[in-house]
């Protein structure tokens, strides 16, 4: 058998084959000249559509290089990482407490359900009401998505306590306080870590989409400009950087989540000698 | 009180344990069971599987209220957890995203105990059951018989008056497992304490203790024998099962015990 070395390379090697396929079949489907019009009665039209990957990259690459996708950028990531952050943190201190205190979720729990049913891309007009068209309204709409994944995995993650472990830690002398500290909240960790990735996606979509809904600034933003002018290569050139941004900030959640899980089983976990 | 009754390590008189479900069916686990165990003294309870041993460990370690008795620690009524207690689980009771070391160290860090100070008696309590240099490991990466060892120093550690014990060595094989009696006499002759020891397995229950009591078939499970082992110690668990009198004594505690595990095994198959 293998290595697993060499089959993560070659894995990686047909990831990467994956991508350029799917570019080369975007570029030839799209290209004037390559293919006959199947389709189109015009020639031009299959990339007046879909645009054409080579304009897509020299759209990203000026934007890059002259340096006027920056603010934009910038705005986007800090709506996404607030949203995320503050999400996060009140859905931490919300699931933890109702997980606790049988009568708070006894109370809230038709409340929470109700909201949680709630269509809350929705509320993104509102929010821009209550909080203004700048980076206010785009926060609380990504903290609105944020919060209750995280909110039921903490929640959920509280509950499936072991009830060995628990005990043991009670008659090994610990407060109830410690018990939060030293049980509850490490256990919960991996429930509330699964949830982050789908969390980073969501703050993601809040910002993004309120930047849509109405906005001055930022990646959303700059997409509807975009489409305003049926310029579709640079509809395309945004979503391509929302993404790798997106891509990055799901890496950074791993690379956390391995650091602060280092005591979970992993598959495969033996050394060759 | 008699002065030489309050002098239990502990004391559970007239125990019985009714449990309620939802729907409002009632199942009496245990009944009428006193047990009286003196400082220093070493009693195993045996008895068929599903007659409720765990119950009344989990009612003398004070995580259940009985529903009839009560228990006294040293004399004193128990009310909450029994904090002159150490209790060892049948089943995994570490926390698994602290490491050996931390593990054996819970107890002292949730009493306040200095963290350098606390390091050192746990590395010390490593050393004593034999996993020196294994301190850094998670749970995971240990084998089941090294969890327990982990979990045996972690209840020591502290070192409680009374050592509560629910069939610790049930899942492990068999050398693993003699090796662990032999060590956790060894660690109890040097400093004794009263230890309460659940188990189905008559010749641990024989070869381990000063004791035995012998539970009925539950449900409503009673005591319905009581033996002293007087085979001399130091002991070594596979030795000692060779000489006669052990021989002796388990055809004794056996006979006794026999009707019960039919009737036990009775009630199973009609399930």
């Amino acid at each position: 058998m293998r290595s697993s070395r060499t089959s993560k390379a070659a894995l990686r090697a047909w990831q990467a084959g994956v991508f350029v396929a799917l570019l080369a079949f975007w570029y030839v489907a799209t290209s004037p000249t390559l293919v006959p019009p199947i389709y189109f009665d015009d020639p031009n039209k299959a990339a007046f559509f879909f645009g054409e990957p080579l304009r897509v990259a020299q759209r990203i690459w000026v934007w890059f290089s002259s340096g006027s996708i920056y603010p934009h950028l910038w705005v986007t990531l800090v709506e996404t990482a607030l949203a995320f952050v503050i999400g996060t943190l009140l859905g931490l201190v919300v699931g933890l407490w109702l997980a606790l205190s049988a009568t708070a979720s006894a109370l809230l729990d038709p409340y929470i359900k109700a909201l949680n049913s709630l269509p809350r891309l929705i509320l993104a007009p509102i929010f821009g009401l209550w909080f203004g068209l700048d980076m206010g309204s785009k926060v609380a709409l990504g903290v609105t998505l944020v919060f209750f994944i995280v909110f039921f995995n903490v929640y959920q993650g509280v509950r499936e306590v072991s009830y060995t472990v628990l005990a043991n830690a009670r008659i090994l002398g610990a407060s109830d306080r410690q018990l939060l500290r030293h049980v509850y909240v490490p256990s919960a960790m991996s429930w509330v870590f699964a949830s982050l990735h789908n969390a980073v996606g969501l703050a993601f979509v809040g910002a993004v989409v309120g930047e849509y809904l109405g906005s001055s600034k930022g990646v959303g933003y700059l997409i509807l400009q975009a489409e305003g002018t049926f310029d579709i290569n640079s509809v395309f050139a945004g979503i391509v950087v929302l993404t790798a941004f997106a891509l990055v900030l799901d890496w950074m959640v791993t690379r956390a989540e391995r650091r602060l899980l280092v005591w979970q089983p992993r598959g495969g976990e033996t050394e060759k000698i | 009180m008699i002065a030489g009754e309050s002098r239990a390590a502990l004391d559970l008189e007239g125990i019985q344990v009714t449990f309620v479900s939802q729907d409002g069916a009632r199942y009496t686990a245990i009944r009428d069971t006193s047990l009286r165990v003196a400082p220093g003294e070493f009693v195993s309870v045996v008895g068929p599987t599903g007659c409720g041993k765990s119950t009344l460990l989990n009612v003398a370690v004070g995580l259940l209220q009985p529903s009839a008795g009560g228990v006294r620690v040293f004399g004193e009524p128990l009310s909450g957890l029994n904090r002159k207690a150490g209790y060892l689980f049948q089943t995994e009771a570490l926390m698994p995203w602290r490491t050996a070391l931390a593990n054996v160290t819970a107890g002292l860090e949730f009493r306040g105990v200095e963290k350098e100070q606390a390091k050192k008696q746990g590395e010390a309590w490593l050393q004593r059951v034999g996993l020196r240099g294994f301190g850094a490991r998670y749970p995971h990466q240990l084998s089941g018989g090294m969890r327990k060892r982990v979990a045996l120093a972690q209840t020591l550690i502290l070192d409680p008056e009374i050592i509560l014990m629910d069939e610790p060595f049930s899942a492990l094989d068999i050398q693993t497992r003699h090796l662990m009696e032999n060590q956790l006499l060894e660690i109890w002759s040097a400093n004794r304490k009263s230890v309460v020891f659940i188990t189905h397995d008559l010749e641990e229950a024989i070869s381990l203790s000063d004791r035995v009591v012998v539970l009925s078939a539950g449900p409503e499970a009673r005591p319905i024998g009581e033996f002293a082992i007087d085979l001399p110690r130091p002991r070594d668990v596979a030795e000692v099962r060779l000489t006669p009198r052990f021989l002796e004594l388990h055809t004794q505690i056996w006979h006794a015990m026999k009707a019960e595990v039919l009737k036990s095994y009775a009630q199973q198959q009609n399930q």
